[in-house]
């Protein structure tokens, strides 16, 4: 050991850290599989983040391992450690680093929250209409189809302790949310009586239904199955076990779908 | 080594006829000393932890299956409103401001007592009326709507117990700004004159920052939870969506209150942590004045964070964004103290106290505590997480793992001083070691949980999460058995301990130039400060003064 120069050792282990961090954070599958076309937006910020998280977790836990080992009281030996209290540049230092990953984190997140349709855009006539203003509140459309109308809109409703789907247009309700894979879907969330929170993991998507208050979520699937919706708002006794489901259709299927279940 | 040398003779315990030690029923008092009334505070918020952990361990055993066989949600659902709330409003604010606080503070200024001491007995006596409120109000079927008590379901639910709920956190409230002001001019008034700024403890910038805090967020919470009160009671429609109140307004209003909350419970024991690993390291705290600006850096930029609870709610995009720049500015100063202790760490003579390893264990839990929370602090991928049980064990990670291996390295660290006797280190190494497994154990699965869709505050949930559920009742349970070593071993040495010299850690500041335990009004003659509080191995310091215990 003692003949390996610190720089190099210091070298090694950072090559080690970053080898290490950035393959955690490719490879974490801690997420269920994507579903929508917001989850995998999502899941690439979440990765770089827990890139990050990983470099700065073995970074600072790595210094307090080699300080409890290193640094140990020796027996017999009574005096103190050395006398440093502080160091300019290296404070300025790690106030500057973090500093720039997290407005990094800041503008990236804008960006990935702008690209799942979080910001509504304005580039077209229709966007300045007042109705647009109540669709501010969640996940609108998306930048390439902004102004455009969704292909399928769906009313829904949270009540203790189920949700109701309404299909407008087709006169169908339903206790479950049916939709065709690839289509563009918005949905009029709204509670009858407390809050309720719409949420399908596999999509990524969440947002509260709130009393009084209508709120949105466009958005588009990409994989056909079941996947279930679950409210994460704490809504009375029963809320945990206020689930439905969401059903992705192939596009035939959803239309057959909905011939089945219209009422005449 | 501060000295005690010139003698400044100020009217002392004798001049007003006080006895000269207090007895035990003195704690059961309206007394004025800050020692008793930190005392008063540290013991009435761990019988309130206690009962707050029982609960915690009756909701882990529901969970430990899928299905809601073991408890009623309903009650369910009235042990988690109460466990959270008890846990923060009654354990962590009152141990670590009220407890650590008033004992402390006087003592690390040179103090004979704090600025206001019959206001701050009333401060103290507000807690125990407001626990038992809140304890009786299950009688009436327990607050069920979550320690946020979201309108409109705390206003549907159990009506009775809700407002009682409400007024037990409205006197906790009362309590903590009655504590914060008394704190404020305590710091900026009291401090002995030869201390000079540079050299107040940081404990004390932190409990400054913390009051400056309660001061200005308390009152809201206050205001938000008055008219949540009048809506159950009186016939308002402040939050009724139905009669044109606005549900998400009370959120606001919360938020702005409780999410400076979280830094009014982890600056003061940011300051604990300041305190204990210097003396234990035996080295300078590394960049004092970067700790001490970082404490009120956070204190401001924590006001203006409050809308990450709120990604999910009825807030529009404008918002969403803002919030989260602002809120992954606040982990920069966070990790400043992070960093500094580490390296206070770094090239020290470190001894593994009990005291030591629990704020090492706080330092490494916090580091996970504080990645989760950046995550957290973004609006797009909080959008996934929020109200899972990722977040349950986020602030897990952060309240236990960053409050209470806190509060008890600084039991271990004061015990000496507090009663006069050392704990056992032994059954305080047994006590870490199975916390820290036990934390672990108990909250990192939870991370998993939320992420692959489990929700949060519910009895039953989707049985493909029941192993994970297993695992986290397994570590409750370790968690569970942890704490009784503790109190067997506080228990047993407050009467049977070895005999603490003045100062068993050959520690700098001030509190440790009295006797142990220090005398009602804390000095014969008032100390003067010769060094700072964390000079340890500046110049030659007397080599001989090794931990001893008479
Ligand atoms: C024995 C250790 C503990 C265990 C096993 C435990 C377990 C739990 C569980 C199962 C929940 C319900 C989560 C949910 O459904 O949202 C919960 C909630 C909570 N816990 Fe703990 N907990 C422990 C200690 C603590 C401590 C020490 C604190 C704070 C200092 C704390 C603060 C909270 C809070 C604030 C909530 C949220 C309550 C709410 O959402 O209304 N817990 N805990
Ligand atoms: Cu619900
Ligand atoms: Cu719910």
């Amino acid at each position: 050991m003692k003949q390996i120069p610190i720089s190099i050792l210091t070298l090694i282990a950072g090559i080690l850290v970053t080898l290490i961090s950035l393959w955690v954070g490719q490879n974490n599958s801690l997420l269920p599989e994507q579903a929508s076309i917001q989850a995998p937006l999502v899941d690439n910020f979440f990765n770089v983040m827990v890139a990050i998280g990983t470099a700065l977790f073995l970074v600072v836990q790595g210094a307090i391992l080699v300080s409890i080992i290193q640094f140990r009281h020796r027996r017999g030996d009574s005096g103190d450690g050395q006398w440093i209290e502080g160091n300019f540049p290296l404070e300025i230092l790690w106030t500057v680093i973090p500093g720039i990953i997290v407005i990094g984190l800041g503008i990236y997140s804008v960006d990935v929250y702008t690209e799942m349709g979080g910001i509504a855009t304005t580039h077209h006539a229709v966007q300045a209409m007042p109705v647009q203003r109540d669709s501010s509140i969640g996940i609108n459309s998306l930048p390439t189809n902004a102004g455009e109308p969704a292909s399928l809109v769906v009313d829904v409703s949270g009540m203790q302790y189920a949700w109701l789907f309404n299909y407008r247009d087709r006169n169908i309700v339903a206790g479950e949310l049916h939709v065709a894979v690839g289509q563009d879907v918005l949905l009029n969330i709204s509670a009858n009586d407390v809050i309720h929170s719409f949420w399908v993991p596999q999509f990524r998507l969440k947002q509260d239904a709130i009393p009084g208050q209508t709120t949105h979520l466009r958005f588009v699937a990409t994989k056909t199955g079941t996947y279930p919706i679950i409210c994460t708002e704490l809504c009375g006794g029963y809320h945990g076990s206020m689930r439905s489901s969401v059903v992705v259709h192939a596009p035939e299927e959803f239309d057959r779908w909905l011939e089945e279940n219209q009422v005449a | 080594m501060t000295q005690l040398e010139t003698p400044q003779v100020t009217d002392s315990a004798t001049d007003r006829n006080l006895p000269k030690v207090w007895k035990w029923y003195d704690y059961f008092t309206f007394n004025t000393d800050h020692k008793v009334i930190g005392i008063q505070y540290l013991v009435t918020a761990f019988a309130f932890y206690l009962i707050g952990g029982l609960m915690a361990v009756a909701m882990r055993a529901e969970l430990y299956t899928p299905d809601a066989d073991l408890l009623d949600p309903n009650f369910y659902n009235a042990l988690m409103t109460n466990h959270g709330t008890l846990m923060i409003f009654l354990w962590i604010v009152p141990a670590a401001i009220g407890g650590f606080g008033n004992f402390l503070v006087p003592l690390l200024i040179g103090a004979r007592d704090m600025a206001f001491p019959k206001l701050n007995a009333i401060a103290f006596w507000l807690n125990p009326p407001a626990g038992a409120l809140l304890l009786a109000s299950f009688l009436f079927g327990g607050a069920q709507s979550g320690w946020t008590a979201y309108p409109p379901l705390s206003l549907t639910t159990a009506n009775t117990a809700q407002s009682m709920w409400i007024l037990s956190i409205v006197l906790v409230g009362t309590s903590s700004i009655l504590g914060a002001l008394n704190f404020v001019v305590t710091i900026l008034k009291m401090k002995v004159p030869s201390m000079k700024w540079t050299q107040l403890p940081l404990f004390c910038w932190a409990i400054l920052a913390t009051s400056v805090l309660a001061l200005l967020s308390t009152p809201v919470l206050a205001a938000g939870l008055v008219l949540l009160l009048f809506d159950i009671n009186f016939g308002t429609s402040f939050f009724k969506p139905d009669a044109g109140g606005n549900v998400v307004l009370y959120q606001h209003l919360f938020w702005f209150y409780s999410h400076p909350a979280v830094y009014l419970m982890i600056l003061p024991i940011f300051g604990i942590m300041s305190e204990v690993i210097p003396v234990h390291a035996r080295k300078p705290i590394f960049g004092y004045k970067a700790i001490a600006y970082s404490s009120l850096a956070i204190c401001i930029v924590g006001l203006f964070v409050w809308v990450h609870h709120m990604f999910t709610s009825g807030t529009p995009a404008w918002m969403r964004m803002f919030f989260t720049i602002s809120t992954l500015i606040v982990a920069v100063p966070t990790g400043v103290k992070i960093f500094g202790w580490v390296a206070t760490l770094w090239g020290g003579k470190i001894r593994f106290t009990s005291a030591m390893l629990f704020a090492i264990g706080l330092l490494s839990m916090f580091v996970v505590g504080g990645l989760g929370g950046v995550t957290l602090g973004t609006a797009p991928f909080d959008l996934h997480v929020h109200d899972t049980y990722y977040v349950v064990g986020h602030f897990h990670y952060v309240l236990f793992g960053g409050s209470v291996f806190g509060i008890y390295a600084g039991i271990y660290h004061w015990f000496p001083k507090i009663t006069g006797r050392m704990m056992s280190e032994m059954w305080g190494k047994i006590h870490f070691a199975l916390t820290f497994i036990g934390t672990h154990l108990t909250f990192l699965p939870m991370h998993l949980l939320g992420l692959q869709g489990m929700p949060r505050r519910v009895a039953m949930y989707d049985p493909q999460f029941a192993p994970i559920n297993h695992l986290c009742t397994f570590g409750a349970i370790v968690l569970g058995i942890s704490a009784i070593p503790f109190f067997l071993n506080a228990v047993w040495s407050w009467h049977y301990g070895v005999k603490a010299s003045d100062n068993p850690w050959d520690a700098l500041t001030l509190e440790w130039t009295t006797s142990s335990p220090p005398p009602i009004e804390n000095w014969v003659e008032l100390p003067v400060v010769t060094c700072g509080p964390y000079d340890y191995g500046s110049r030659d310091r007397n080599i001989a003064e090794i931990p001893q215990t008479a």
